[in-house]
């Protein structure tokens, strides 16, 4: 059978599955269905979709478009409880995603009434027990050894991976880090199990108590909401700063357990050096206030005013891509589609127009305030405050303003 | 519009105009400020086999014709009409070898002008010729095996870059127009030299040099065609790169537009955006015909000379004229569209207006153009009126 | 040496927008495009190829239209190019994708490198590369910002971390996936494209990568998409009009009673 079907004699043929459809893979070319409709009902291309799913949410209403599945097996979902995080490290500090999965994950295990775990392994790393019991942690999975280096990936996810295996969380989460985004996907084509990246929302479906898996897709413009039925852990990535912290705990009352009977593969990667580079790049996206200018800065010079306001605010400088390509400011301050993607608590945008490309890179602010003069610009679209204006009068006011004390 | 172009047409067209695009608009102010040559663009669009489009196969080229090299300078002006010239004078400087050179002459120079690796240039303008291409006064005097050089041409497009001149020379100064030769000379030949940099209104990413030859010598066999050809091939040359000329003059007006249009949409006055004004709209929908005329003129000149039509002259003389009195005037309502900031170098549209200019005066002045139309059109009245008196 | 890059067919999503009335994609004029970072590794193989001599074969799992993309690949320098496509690989997720992949490249013999783009830019998971890596049981290190050298198959590699790279060395075979600051892609050349138009595709069917059927496709696939939505504008976006003095003021104070400053805080 098919694994996604049109149930002709629901079908009245209103196109709404024509029109969300993403890979132009439906058409109405099917038969009249008489005493329904006059109008031809859909047919899917199967050459062409790829069961993204867009045309059964469209067609809820009729429900004339259905998708089967048949997933291979997967583990005794019965055999798996509780919610495990990845303690993510690295020379020296545990990765500041690390307190905000956390607390996703003491969210969760409240709604299942399990608990909190998180997988330690590295070098040295019972020094961050306390601090991962002070988040609420009710158990760490530790192996301290020093065959396992802090860039030796390899090792880790083997470990990460036999850990799992053993303990068997029902959830398991990772930090949406450049680690987390390669060694949770080995893991689970180890474990042969689901995996969900960025998530921006994790919660516990009521009735299924499956984990719903909420992240965005195309470029943003959609969300899709994902489960992993059949197959455990299911596993998820969670990027910084889109969760809160988990709060600090009064009264850590949580306990480790050694796991050091897992035997420890020799490394495959050789580890050469690690060079610092606090860049702009960096600056940019850790940033919580960021200012950035676009075409309606007209100059290279003016962008001293978005530096001065960067200044005011404390925040780290962007550009729209339109800075960019004109030369005014160097790519790695570029924030869009093709440059970085941020998520400050307070994103500026000054003299940027809000073309979907930039708006892809910054449409997860917090708070965004746009400074434009025109007033149909797309960015008032997505913008919580617009102010209207000729932002080198703007601009210096509210450099102004800041600046003074009080007000 | 649609021009119906091959498959193959319209690979050529979207490649330049992805190199227009990505390569070229970035650094067209800077280079326009600066001066500097654009090596860059010239190595990019010799990757993308941009060069190889007007050159016969068995010279590793594409084997395409003047309209293809035509669809290309066209988009490549569109970004700028100063860089695309280190495309379109390459094509000018190439085209007397393809036509006229000896199997020999077009297997050592073809290849690396196909692969972009080398450029070309065409010398015939002197300081005392410019319309009055007979005045020239560049001798080549035969001494031996070889032709001694002694000379200025003057206002030289790929001047100093290129690695090969075709240079118009006197080999029989007395017996005038008929007495000159086409000669190639290679760069870094001695007794060829350079003149400054010119410091020019308009196209100022494109390099313009004296030559200057104090008895440069040259073998014999350099020579295109024969004794006494010189002229012929400056003409046959001019005629089939002069659809680059009024291609460059497209370019820069439909750019001008684009950008016209795009302010127009953007800028706000008395509470709405100019382009809802009725003045402006009939100014920007003039623009937008004598564009498109001066595009089909064009193309439909470049397609005659690919066809193998005899006398392109008219043809190829009506599309330059139209299409560089259109550029200048397309370019110069572009800046009114734009209104004060048109006039500021931090707004595109003065370039392309300084830019255009040059398009109406050189390979051929305008006067010069419609006088070759006007004497082709007598002579084809001519031609009718005798054909009439004979069959009576 | 030989070199094999997996390269995505992507809907230009710089285009894709929603349409305000219906909340639907709208889908017109949106182009399929080579996922952009599938390029700069694309032009990475190539680099490898001139480099250490071999060749660079490209491949992709897709619809039948995902044959223009590989057209396009080769006109960028790409030697050969396959197909892999079939009904029964359609709605695979990274899993599946990176098992089917892995079957086709064990398939073809392997590779030296094995070469892709840290994500596509309509999934943006990242995570197929790691999937290929362990189904083909070897290493991988992603977001390599630049291979330093191969010598007797040890390569050393930049990886691009949040703050800063690491210099790391692996024997070959490798995965690897590139991010953008590795190389500036070159322009497809005409004889490129004129080549690639007259090129052999082959598919490769289910049956032919030697793959568990049950492990293909949607079946093959632990994740399912249960619903796709479009996100909620924010509400109450306020703007404020008039001169400077009155916007900046009437701005401040909002924040204020929304508790928010943007004052650089004394540290």
């Amino acid at each position: 059978m098919d694994p996604i079907r049109v149930i002709t004699q629901n079908c009245v043929g209103c196109k709404l599955c024509v029109k969300v459809c993403p890979y132009d893979a439906v058409a109405l070319t099917g038969p009249l269905v008489e005493g329904r409709t006059d109008r031809n009902t859909a047919v899917i291309d199967l050459g062409k979709c790829t069961l993204c799913g867009a045309c059964v949410e469209a067609c809820a209403r009729y429900n004339a478009i259905v998708i089967t599945r048949r997933t291979f097996k997967g583990q005794d979902v019965a055999l798996y409880s509780g919610v495990a995080i990845f303690a993510e490290h690295r020379r020296g500090k545990i990765a500041s995603v690390v307190p905000e999965i956390i607390g996703a994950a003491r969210a969760l295990a409240k709604e299942r009434a399990s608990t909190v775990s998180a997988i330690l392994v590295g070098n040295g790393v019972r020094a961050f027990v306390d601090e991962l019991l002070s988040y609420g942690v009710d158990e760490i999975w530790m192996i301290d050894n020093p065959g396992i280096g802090d860039f030796d990936e390899d090792v880790q996810s083997e470990l990460v991976a036999e850990i799992l295996l053993e303990k068997r969380p029902e959830v398991f989460l990772g930090g949406g880090t450049v680690v987390g985004r390669s060694l949770l996907p080995r893991v689970a084509a180890r474990i042969l199990t689901g995996l969900t990246a960025d998530c921006t929302e994790l919660s516990i479906d009521p009735e299924t108590q499956l984990l719903k898996q909420t992240r965005p897709a195309f470029g943003g413009n959609i969300m899709a909401t994902i489960l992993t039925q059949n197959h455990r852990p299911q596993m998820a990535t969670v990027r910084h700063k889109v969760m809160a912290p988990a709060a600090k705990v009064s009264d850590p009352k949580g306990n480790v357990v050694e796991l050091n009977h897992i035997p420890i593969p020799k490394s495959k990667l050789e580890f050469l050096e690690f060079v610092e580079e606090k860049s702009a790049t960096v600056n940019l996206v850790e940033a919580d206030v960021i200012v950035s200018g676009g075409r309606g800065i007209k100059d290279p010079k003016n962008f001293d005013l978005i530096e001065k306001l960067a200044l005011a605010t404390g925040g780290a400088v962007g550009a729209s891509r339109a800075a960019v390509d004109a030369g005014w400011i160097p790519y790695s301050h570029q924030v869009g589609q093709t440059g970085k993607t941020v998520k400050p608590t307070v994103y500026i945008a000054c003299g940027i127009s809000g073309a979907i490309q930039h708006l892809a890179g910054m449409k997860g602010s917090d708070m965004i305030i746009a400074i434009n003069s025109d007033p149909n610009a797309p960015i008032f679209d997505v913008a919580h405050y617009g102010i209207v204006g000729d932002l080198f009068q703007v601009i210096p006011e509210l450099i102004k303003r800041l600046d003074s004390t009080g007000g | 519009m649609n021009y119906f172009l091959t498959e193959e047409q319209t690979m050529i067209r979207d490649l330049a105009a992805q190199i227009a695009r990505e390569k070229i608009a970035p650094i067209a102010a800077e280079l326009d400020e600066s001066g500097e040559f654009p090596w860059d663009v010239v190595k990019a669009m010799g990757m993308a086999d941009l060069y190889r489009v007007f050159i016969p196969t068995e010279y590793e080229g594409l084997g395409g014709g003047c309209f293809e090299m035509v669809l290309a300078v066209e988009e490549l002006s569109r970004a700028c009409g100063g860089i695309s010239l280190s495309y379109a004078a390459s094509a000018l400087g190439t085209i007397p070898i393809i036509l006229f050179g000896t199997e020999e002459q077009k297997k050592k120079y073809l290849p690396p002008l196909a692969s972009g690796e080398i450029l070309a240039a065409f010398g015939l303008t002197e300081p005392n010729a410019g319309s009055d291409a007979a005045g020239i006064k560049t001798t080549a005097r035969a001494d031996g095996d070889s032709y001694v050089i002694n000379g200025t041409k003057q206002w030289i497009t790929n001047g100093g870059e290129a690695s090969i001149y075709t240079v118009i020379a006197l080999t029989d100064p007395h017996r005038g127009v008929r007495g000159s030769s086409a000669i190639l000379v290679e760069k870094g030949t001695p007794g060829f030299e350079f003149g400054k940099k010119e410091n020019k209104m308009g196209i100022r990413a494109s390099a313009t040099r004296e030559l200057v030859f104090q008895d440069c010598r040259v073998p014999k066999s350099n020579i295109l065609g024969k004794e006494g050809m010189g002229f012929l091939v400056a003409m046959r040359t001019l005629d089939q790169s002069r659809p680059g000329v009024a291609a460059q003059a497209v370019g820069i007006a439909q750019g001008a537009l684009d950008k016209a249009i795009e302010y127009s949409r953007e800028r706000q006055q008395f509470g709405k955006s100019i382009s809802s004004f009725q003045g402006i709209q009939f100014i920007l929908a003039d623009m937008a015909t004598q564009v498109e005329a001066a595009r089909a003129l064009t193309y439909a000149a470049a397609r005659s000379i690919d066809a193998g039509e005899k006398d392109v002259s008219r043809a190829s003389a009506m599309a330059k004229v139209f299409a560089s009195d259109t550029a200048m005037k397309v370019t110069t309502d572009a800046v009114q569209v734009f209104g004060g900031y048109g006039y500021m170098k931090e707004y595109p549209v003065e370039k392309m207006m300084r830019d255009a200019k040059i398009t109406q005066i050189y390979e051929g002045t305008n006067q010069i153009q419609r006088e070759v139309i006007a004497l082709n059109l007598i002579k084809e009245s001519v031609r009718g009126a005798r054909n009439a008196a004979a069959t009576k | 040496m030989k070199v094999i890059v997996c390269i995505k067919q992507v809907p230009d999503t710089t285009n894709v927008r929603i349409n305000p009335e219906t909340n639907t994609l709208v889908r017109e004029g949106v182009q399929s495009i080579i996922n952009p970072f599938d390029v700069y590794a694309l032009e990475e193989g190539v680099r490898l190829k001139e480099k250490h001599g071999g060749t660079v074969t490209v491949m992709t799992m897709g619809p039948p239209q995902a044959e223009s993309a590989l057209r396009d690949a080769l006109a960028l320098g790409a030697d050969n190019a396959y197909l892999v496509s079939d009904r029964a690989l359609a709605g695979a997720d990274t899993l599946a994708t990176a098992y089917a992949l892995a079957c086709a490249i064990r398939k073809l013999g392997g590779a030296d490198v094995i070469l892709m783009g840290r994500q596509a830019i309509d999934g943006d998971t990242g995570q197929v590369g790691p999937g290929v890596a362990e189904n083909l049981g070897i290493s991988h290190v992603t977001d390599i910002r630049k291979i330093e050298e191969i010598t007797d198959s040890r390569i050393i590699v930049e990886r691009l971390l949040e703050d800063g790279y690491a210099r790391l060395a692996t024997r070959l075979p490798v995965v690897l996936t590139v991010v953008k600051e590795i190389n500036i892609p070159r322009l497809p050349s005409l004889k490129g494209k004129l080549a690639a138009k007259k090129a052999q595709v082959p598919v490769l069917k289910a049956g032919d990568i030697d793959a568990e059927v049950e492990r293909l496709g949607l079946n093959g696939s632990p994740t399912q998409v249960m619903r796709i939505f479009t996100p909620t504008r924010p509400s109450g976006g306020k703007k404020f009009t008039g001169d400077a003095a009155a916007t900046v003021g009437a701005l401040l104070s909002e924040l204020t009673a929304a508790g928010i400053s943007i004052r650089k805080s004394k540290k």
